[in-house]
């Protein structure tokens, strides 16, 4: 997990730093997967710019999710991971949430597949996503009480 | 209980509950419909009575053990399911498998698809009416059935693939069972065809129903034959290679028209293509040969090799206690399951166990579409709709 030079080259990478600098906060390779860091507030903007540049092209959204690092802080990360169609590629983004404030913008102007996404994040993590059209519980019952695929969820003996 | 705005007035709309218990939702959907006599007006599709924390029991298994647990999604299809959750550990570790290995997995998760999409054309034909078709699908996949009892010794939650290759030798005598099943179903894939091919009742409750545009589908994130009804040729297989797909030689079924016709044209031109697949995938498999990596402290050792090695037993000893760690990172892995792209997600902290497992399910992003596929339309194209995504609610609630 090093930051090396030739990231800088990668086609989507470069016209990022390109639209906007502090957009890109770190870059990490592993396993042949390329990983954006963003931070929270470039999110929303960012995801416009890929979701609408017609040369990248990243209209597809496969799949959000979240990592929990607790006790680590900023405890929250969600994964964005793009897919660009027309151009086979394909580009995960990174954002890093505080665990007093797990808040950020909906993405789902940009693709409504985040709707149902951003609801299960919400439902099992408790992150809770600005503008959403529909913020609530999903897979647990509405009178649930905690969020358990957070780390600090206790998995047995009375909650 | 979710609580459903009405756009007309209470005094206009009515309100209809379909599911959890409804024989058309192919398991424990609910959607709440709001209906304007037989149009319905908005379509709220709840779920969630499947939910069995899957995710979340996986952090607390090794990651040899959890794959047990991914046969349980998908229960149709479990050993794509099995191929993406161990496909992405290989990823994590960075392991090669061998070539034998992967093309018997390619046969395997073909069968898979035919058999997967035999039990979505009889369910559906059965909800469309057509109830000879259900009977006849039923019958083939149990020969597809047989053939994983006899290779894995389940019928349906095989857990037959393993992180670095197979669980076991495959039995004597099984590809004569295969070559059986390659000989045998293209001429039942034709007697469907003659069933509802032309059948104009077929085309009635088909044709022009549960229409989703390409535009539509790509922004819901719909993938699979789903997303191939309506135009996109986006196949895992193709655009992603993996397990070796890359050197078996097939076309991609697309249609352009995006209506349950199209989507139904669509798999049976998969199961064709698949049938192609396995053929080519019979030829290629080595009679002899490992099936699992050479990966001491990862790749459990061979029985014999305990007998008179040490460390083979030490290894086998630390396996089965304490599992393997991979290093700490993230890795994304994509298959085409017979729903379309399943993901599987998984971050490892460098502990024998996964850190955090996260699958993501083509089911539970299809079913995203069908608010947009029904409302509007008449309360019989729900069926039609909801039979066309060919959801799996184990997988949706996971």
């Amino acid at each position: 997990m090093t930051e090396t030079p030739d990231l800088e080259q990668d086609p989507a990478v470069a016209k990022i730093r390109a639209w906007r600098p502090d957009a890109v906060a770190g870059l990490i390779e592993f396993r042949g997967e390329l990983t954006v860091l963003v931070p929270r507030e470039h999110l929303r903007p960012l995801a416009e710019f890929l979701c609408g540049d017609k040369e990248l092209a990243f209209t597809y959204l496969s799949d959000v999710t979240g990592v929990d690092r607790f006790p680590i802080e900023p405890r929250f990360e969600l994964n964005y991971h793009l897919l660009s169609i027309s151009r086979r590629n394909s580009l995960r983004l990174r954002v890093s949430l505080p665990g007093d404030d797990p808040r950020i913008e909906t993405v789902v102007p940009v693709w409504p597949t985040a709707n149902w996404h951003e609801r299960e994040i919400f439902d099992l993590f408790g992150v809770r996503f600005d503008g959403h059209p529909n913020l609530r519980r999903m897979l647990l019952p509405e009178d649930w009480e905690g969020y358990p695929l957070r780390k600090d969820y206790p998995t047995e003996g009375p909650r | 209980m979710t609580t459903v705005q009405t756009a007309t007035g209470p005094e206009k709309t009515m309100v209809l509950n379909m599911g959890p218990q409804h024989p058309s939702t192919h398991g424990v959907l609910r959607v709440l419909l709001e209906l304007d006599g037989e149009n319905v007006v908005k379509a709220d599709v709840d779920i969630g009575y499947l939910h069995t924390g899957i995710e979340k029991t996986a952090e607390a298994l090794t990651y040899s053990q959890a794959i047990t647990i991914t046969d349980r999604m998908d229960y149709l299809a479990p050993l794509s399911n099995n191929l993406a959750y161990c496909l992405a550990v290989e990823k994590l570790l960075g392991l090669e498998i061998p070539k034998r290995a992967q093309y018997i997995r390619v046969l395997l998760t073909e069968l898979t698809r035919i058999g997967s999409h035999l039990v979505w054309l009889g369910t559906h034909a059965i909800d469309l009416g057509a109830m000879s078709v259900f009977l006849y699908c039923f019958r083939e996949r149990e020969e597809l059935l047989k053939i994983f009892e006899m290779v894995s010794g389940q019928r349906m939650m095989t857990s037959y693939f393993r992180i670095g290759g197979l669980a076991l030798e495959p039995p004597a005598g099984w590809t004569e069972r295969v070559e059986n099943v390659v000989r045998t179903f293209p001429s039942r894939f034709d007697e469907y065809e003659d069933l509802l091919t032309k059948n104009r009742i077929w085309l009635a409750r088909t044709q022009g129903v549960g229409m989703l545009s390409a535009q539509d589908a790509i922004a819901f994130g719909v993938s699979g034959p789903s997303l191939r009804g309506s135009g996109v040729d986006y196949d895992v297989r193709k655009y992603f290679p993996y397990s070796s797909y890359d050197e078996f030689d097939f076309q991609v079924p697309v249609r352009s028209e995006g209506d349950c016709y199209a989507r139904y044209m669509c798999r049976v031109a998969e199961m064709r293509e698949s049938i192609k697949i396995v053929k080519q995938a019979l030829e290629k498999i080595p009679t002899e040969g490992p099936i699992k990596a050479d990966a001491p402290g990862i790749v459990a050792p061979q029985r014999e090799k305990m007998k008179t090695e040490m460390e083979a037993l030490i290894y086998h000893f630390k396996i089965y206690t304490e599992g393997f760690a991979p290093p700490a990172g993230e890795v994304y892995q994509r298959v085409e399951s017979p729903r379309g792209e399943l993901g599987c997600f998984v971050a490892s902290d460098g502990s024998p166990k996964p850190y955090r497992m996260r699958m993501r399910t083509p089911s539970f992003v299809n079913l995203q579409a069908l608010q947009k596929m029904v409302e509007g339309h008449l309360i019989a194209d729900v069926i039609a709709s909801i039979g066309t995504l060919d959801i799996v609610l184990g997988e949706i609630d996971r």
